[in-house]
């Protein structure tokens, strides 16, 4: 666990304690991937039920889910934690890609849902009689992969520009996410909008041609998830790494005087931007075919700030905090939500108070203040 | 950065020439700085008003002056912070810095010294410069940027130049007020650029840091262009070539120290009327 306990910036050519530190974060990224890549299948599949160490199907999708929402965690530390632009809009990216693969999956239930038709049944039920534009190709399952990767790229890459080209910044960035999310949230809420309105798209059939909800399927897409996962923490590290990380960090703490070194601020704050909006758009894509349901809720303001209290509990600033964070809030959030539903809520607001008084570095703080 | 260069530039004898064939800015009339007619105004108060200023290229020019008479808001317009409402600003022959973002006037080789020390924090020493370096500055570049050996050299002589040698590794944001000065005129020259703009650099300074910062001051002039904005009277007479004294945001006056000092003018504003 050691590599993102590792100072935010390693230092090229100078003599630093940081290298010493990354043996230990590859080993541990090793030992996670034998963890869910070996481990986890064999006691899903193979370990008969009534044995010890057998994981229920239960125990899966939680895991799978978790790891989708670790991944939009990162996702939003590159741009809050690295970068220092808070987003309360992540919420939006991560429902846009759930809605691209949603397209697909409906489109997958071909004549098997209730009214045995060729459209959805919330086509159906609003009297349609064809599929509208946007819907074209989306019974392909790249062409909608593609689209999981542009419909957030784009947004991010449009709203961005503008928003960074008028140099928006600090609390008033965060608030106009804030409404960008909520404003697409009411858009999708509308029957005519062509997006299933607030019952969205949910009774999935089969993905690729594979009964959805069969074990096997259930653990690919947890496979699959926890290799974008690991893929992603990679690239996170290579990106924070390198040069370019530097200048990002370098935009969190004196912007100005990178701009006066002669960088451009609003290309280094768009890619960043539009990588992160992207990564959530793919985390919500492989979320939505696990839970079977994806709804406007996900682009409530309040989902959208969750994300941000994950990566805060997490640790901002390092790589391997969010994911902590997004695993701890949400396993308790389970555990609540099955016991003491009604608490959560105050649970929820305790902890980032707690963490933000006596953790400023996150969960991820702890280590490094006992290595240093 | 196309050639721009011209004639003139071959037969200037030192360092200067070399600088400015690789660089691009045309100084064969001598300026390598050109305000005319420069006015600012802020709800009605006029900042700069009818600003008129050359500045010759190896020349280490001081700008005094009270407070509010335009100093630092000449400094913005320079480096393309502050756009003004009439009159031009040149760089060199042909590059018009009215029409050029801050990163790009920074690339064009103007740098600047902010009046509080303004480095990456979280960065070590190492890291500060080597983001300052002079570089292709854009996004892709710059991820896949490696730093090679000429660069690693050139970092070391300016640590050696500023005297952080010993403190490479450390975090920036733990230096002294004196050290953070220097950091910052050391990322200014990782920059290799032909005119420096130095917003009040000794403020803060102990005797010693302000005795030794006179002296890179002086060794750097004639390599480079230096505008040094500064309020300590005794620091400005040491090192200055030339004083340009702004009241108002005109100028009042401009020679050597001892010629402004006996400017009637100059006389009346700063010791009251």
């Amino acid at each position: 666990m050691a590599v993102s306990f590792v100072p935010l910036s390693t230092t090229a050519g100078v003599p630093h304690f940081a290298w010493l530190s990354s043996r230990g974060g590859l080993a541990a990224i090793a030992l996670a991937a034998v963890m869910l890549f070996v481990v986890v299948p064999i006691c899903n599949l193979v370990v008969p039920a009534g044995s010890t160490f057998h994981l229920s199907d239960y125990w899966v999708t939680l895991g799978g889910k978790i790891m989708c929402y670790a991944i939009v965690a990162l996702a939003m530390d590159l741009i809050w934690g690295y970068t220092g632009i808070l987003s309360l809009g992540h919420g939006l990216f991560f429902a846009l890609g759930g809605y691209a693969m949603g397209m697909y999956l409906m489109r997958s239930i071909g004549r098997d849902g209730v009214y045995q038709s060729n459209l959805p049944d919330f086509m159906v039920f609003l009297d349609w009689k064809a599929y509208p534009w946007y819907w074209s190709f989306t019974d392909h399952f790249w062409y909608a992969a593609l689209l999981v990767v542009l419909v957030p790229g784009l947004l991010a890459f449009v709203f961005g520009y503008f928003a960074f080209r008028s140099r928006i910044k600090g609390v008033y960035f965060s608030i106009i996410t804030q409404a960008l999310t909520y404003a697409a949230m009411l858009l999708f809420f509308r029957n005519d909008t062509g997006f299933g309105g607030n019952n969205g798209f949910t009774d999935f059939k089969r993905i690729l041609g594979f009964p959805i909800t069969a074990p096997s399927t259930r653990m690919a897409l947890f496979v699959i998830t926890a290799a974008a996962l690991l893929g992603f923490l990679a690239l996170g590290r290579a990106i924070v790494r390198s040069k370019l990380g530097r200048v990002l960090t370098a935009i969190r703490d004196a912007e100005s005087r990178v701009m006066f070194s002669g960088y451009n601020p609003l290309w280094f704050k768009l890619f960043i931007w539009t990588l992160s909006a992207v990564i959530c758009g793919i985390a919500g894509a492989l979320y939505v075919p696990q839970v079977g349901i994806i709804n406007p809720s996900e682009m409530s303001p309040a989902n959208s700030i969750e994300i941000a209290i994950w990566t805060a509990v997490g640790g901002r600033g390092t790589l391997i905090g969010p994911v902590i964070g997004a695993a701890v809030v949400n396993l308790g959030k389970s555990w609540f939500t099955q016991t003491l539903p009604e608490y959560w809520l105050f649970a929820l607001g305790l902890v980032f108070i707690l963490v933000t008084l006596f953790l400023p570095r996150g969960i991820a703080g702890l280590w490094r203040r006992r290595a240093s | 950065m196309t050639g721009i260069l011209t004639s003139g530039v071959g037969d200037r004898s030192g360092g200067i020439g070399g600088r400015v064939a690789h660089d691009g800015v045309d100084i064969s009339h001598r300026g390598i700085l050109y305000l005319e007619s420069i006015s600012v105004s802020f709800d009605g108060f006029k900042a700069l008003n009818d600003l008129n200023l050359t500045i010759d290229a190896g020349e280490l020019r001081c700008v005094i002056g009270p407070n509010g008479a335009g100093k630092t808001t000449m400094m913005d317009v320079v480096t393309g912070k502050t756009r003004p409402d009439a009159g031009t600003a040149f760089f060199g022959q042909t590059i018009d810095l009215t029409r050029l973002s801050e990163p790009e006037i920074a690339d064009r080789g103007i740098g600047r010294k902010f009046q509080k020390p303004t480095v990456f924090a979280n960065h070590s020493v190492f890291e500060n410069l080597e983001l300052a370096r002079k570089a292709d500055k854009r996004v892709w570049p710059t991820l896949t940027a490696k730093l090679d050996s000429t660069a690693h050299g050139r970092i070391m002589a300016i640590l050696e130049t500023i005297k952080l040698t010993s403190e490479a590794g450390r975090l920036a944001g733990l230096l002294s007020h004196g050290q953070k000065q220097w950091l910052e005129i050391g990322m200014l020259l990782m920059q290799e650029p032909q005119l420096l703009l130095l917003d009040e650099p000794v403020a803060g300074m102990t005797d010693d840091e302000t005795m030794r910062s006179a002296e890179l001051f002086r060794s750097l002039a004639g390599d480079y262009t230096l505008v040094v904005v500064e309020h300590d009277m005794d620091f400005v007479a040491r090192i200055a070539d030339r004083v340009t004294v702004l009241h108002e945001g005109h100028v009042l006056a401009e020679g050597s120290m001892q010629q402004v000092q006996e400017n009637e003018q100059v006389i009346e504003v700063f010791l009251g009327r």
